[in-house]
C-alpha cells in the first residue's frame, strides 16, 4: 500500500506529482502516456514563463522536472478502477492492481469520435485524431478538418505550413476559439471553411480519397487525402466507481479539488473546473497533491 | 546481439519522442529517418506498415506501429 496514487501524467498529474514528491509521500504514478493533451499541442504561447513553447518540448520539460525526483511511474498502463474498500482505495489497472491511502484522478480527456462510417476503418490511414504527429505526412495534399473549436483552429494552422489545400469542415454556423487564431485562418489563402456542414461518411480504398459532406442541404463529395477530427473531447472519468459527475461526465470537484469520494481528490480536464488549459491543470494538480496531504495529515496515516 | 533499427518519425509527434528516448535509454542504436522532410521516406513507410500514423519501427524487418513498449522489448530481447 501507498500513500497516493497519481492516475494520469499529464499537466495535472505531473504537478501534483513533483508536489506529492516534495511533501515525500510515498507516491506512484500510473499512467496511459505522458503530457497527455499538452503533448499534443502544437505551439503553445499563454504558458506563464514560455513566451513560446511546442507542446512536446513543454511534455519534456514536465518530464525532467519529475525525473529530478526519481518518482516511480507505470507508464503504457491504463487504470480501469479506482474503487473505495473498508479502509483504502484500490486501483486496478489493465496490467496490476494496486492499493492507496489516497488517488488524485488527473486522467485528463480524450478525443470524440465522429461516429460516421468509414472512420475506424480508416484511423491512421489518412484518418487521424492528431495533426501534431501525423500532419508531416500530408505534404502537399489537400486535408479536412472537422471542426470548430480552438483545437480545430489549432490543426488547421499546423496544416496550413504543410497540406496543398485545408478545408475546415464545421458543423456550427461560424467558427469558435480564440480570435487570434481566427483571424489567421480567415486571412489565410490557403485555408476554405465551410460552416454549416455535416461530415456522412469518410471514403476511400486503402487510405482515405475523400469525405461525404452535407451542406446547403445538397450532398457532396469532397476529395481530401487527410482527415482531421477535433470535435471535441471526453473526459476518461467512467472508471472511477460510484463518484459524483456533472452533466459533461467530468468528476466534479470543491476548491479543494476533493471529489465525492473522501480519498479521492480529482485535477484538471476531467474535472468540472472551468476552463481547460495547460496552466490550469498544472495548478489544479498542485492544489490537489497539497489537500491530498493534508487529508493523509489529519487520518494519521 | 545487433539489430538493425530505423524509427521512421515527424520531428513533432510526441510518441516518436518517447520512443527514441526509450531506445537511447536502453542503448539500441537506430536509424532516425524523418519522414516530414522526406516524401520517398515517408511513402516507404506507408508501404511497409500499410498506415500512415508514427513512429513506425523496423527491427530486422519486422514492423511495430507506435511506441509498443512491450513488443520493442519482446523483438529486442530486452
Amino acid at each position: 500500500m501507498v500513500d497516493l496514487i497519481i492516475i494520469g501524467a499529464g499537466p495535472a498529474g505531473i504537478t501534483a506529482s513533483v508536489y506529492a514528491a516534495r511533501k515525500k509521500m510515498n507516491l506512484l504514478v500510473i499512467s496511459k502516456d505522458i503530457g497527455g493533451q499538452a503533448a499534443w499541442s502544437g505551439d503553445i504561447e499563454n504558458y506563464t514563463g514560455y513566451q513560446f513553447i511546442t507542446g512536446p518540448d513543454l511534455t519534456a520539460k514536465f518530464q525532467e522536472h519529475m525525473r529530478n525526483y526519481a518518482i516511480p511511474l507505470k507508464e503504457q498502463e491504463t487504470a480501469t478502477l479506482v474503487k473505495k474498500t473498508n479502509d483504502s482505495l484500490k486501483v486496478v489497472t489493465d496490467k496490476d492492481t494496486y492499493e492507496a491511502r489516497a488517488v488524485i484522478v488527473a486522467s485528463g480527456k480524450r478525443s470524440r469520435e465522429l461516429g460516421v462510417p468509414g472512420e475506424k476503418e480508416f484511423k491512421n490511414k489518412g484518418l487521424t485524431y492528431c495533426a501534431t504527429c501525423d500532419g508531416p505526412l500530408f505534404a502537399d495534399k489537400d486535408v479536412a478538418v472537422i471542426g470548430g473549436g480552438n483545437s480545430a483552429l489549432d490543426a488547421a494552422l499546423q496544416l496550413m505550413k504543410i497540406a496543398r489545400h485545408t478545408y475546415i469542415i464545421n458543423i456550427m454556423q461560424a467558427l469558435g476559439g480564440d480570435p487570434v487564431m481566427r483571424e489567421k485562418i480567415e486571412r489565410s489563402q490557403a485555408i476554405t471553411i465551410f460552416n454549416n456542414t455535416q461530415v456522412s461518411a469518410v471514403l476511400g480504398e486503402k487510405f482515405v480519397s475523400g469525405i461525404r459532406i452535407r451542406r446547403q442541404n445538397k450532398e457532396e463529395i469532397l476529395p481530401v487525402q487527410g482527415v482531421f477530427v477535433e470535435i471535441g473531447l471526453l473526459p476518461n472519468s467512467e472508471f472511477v466507481q460510484g463518484v459524483e459527475l456533472n452533466e459533461h461526465k467530468e468528476i466534479k470537484v470543491n476548491a479543494s479539488n476533493e471529489t465525492s469520494i473522501p480519498g479521492i481528490f480529482a485535477a484538471g480536464d476531467v474535472t468540472d473546473v472551468p476552463e481547460k488549459q495547460i496552466i490550469i491543470a498544472a495548478g489544479e494538480g498542485s492544489k490537489a497533491a497539497l489537500s491530498a496531504f493534508r487529508y493523509l495529515a489529519q487520518h494519521n496515516f | 546481439m545487433d539489430s538493425n533499427v530505423k524509427v521512421y518519425s515527424t520531428p513533432t509527434c510526441p510518441w516518436c519522442i518517447r520512443t527514441k528516448q526509450f531506445l537511447k535509454d536502453n542503448n539500441i542504436p537506430f536509424e532516425d529517418v524523418d519522414v516530414s522532410s522526406n516524401q520517398q521516406a515517408a511513402e516507404e513507410m506507408i508501404q511497409k506498415s500499410g498506415q500512415m500514423g508514427v513512429p513506425v519501427l523496423d527491427i530486422n524487418g519486422q514492423i511495430i506501429v507506435g511506441f509498443d513498449k512491450e513488443k520493442i522489448n519482446s523483438v529486442l530481447g530486452l
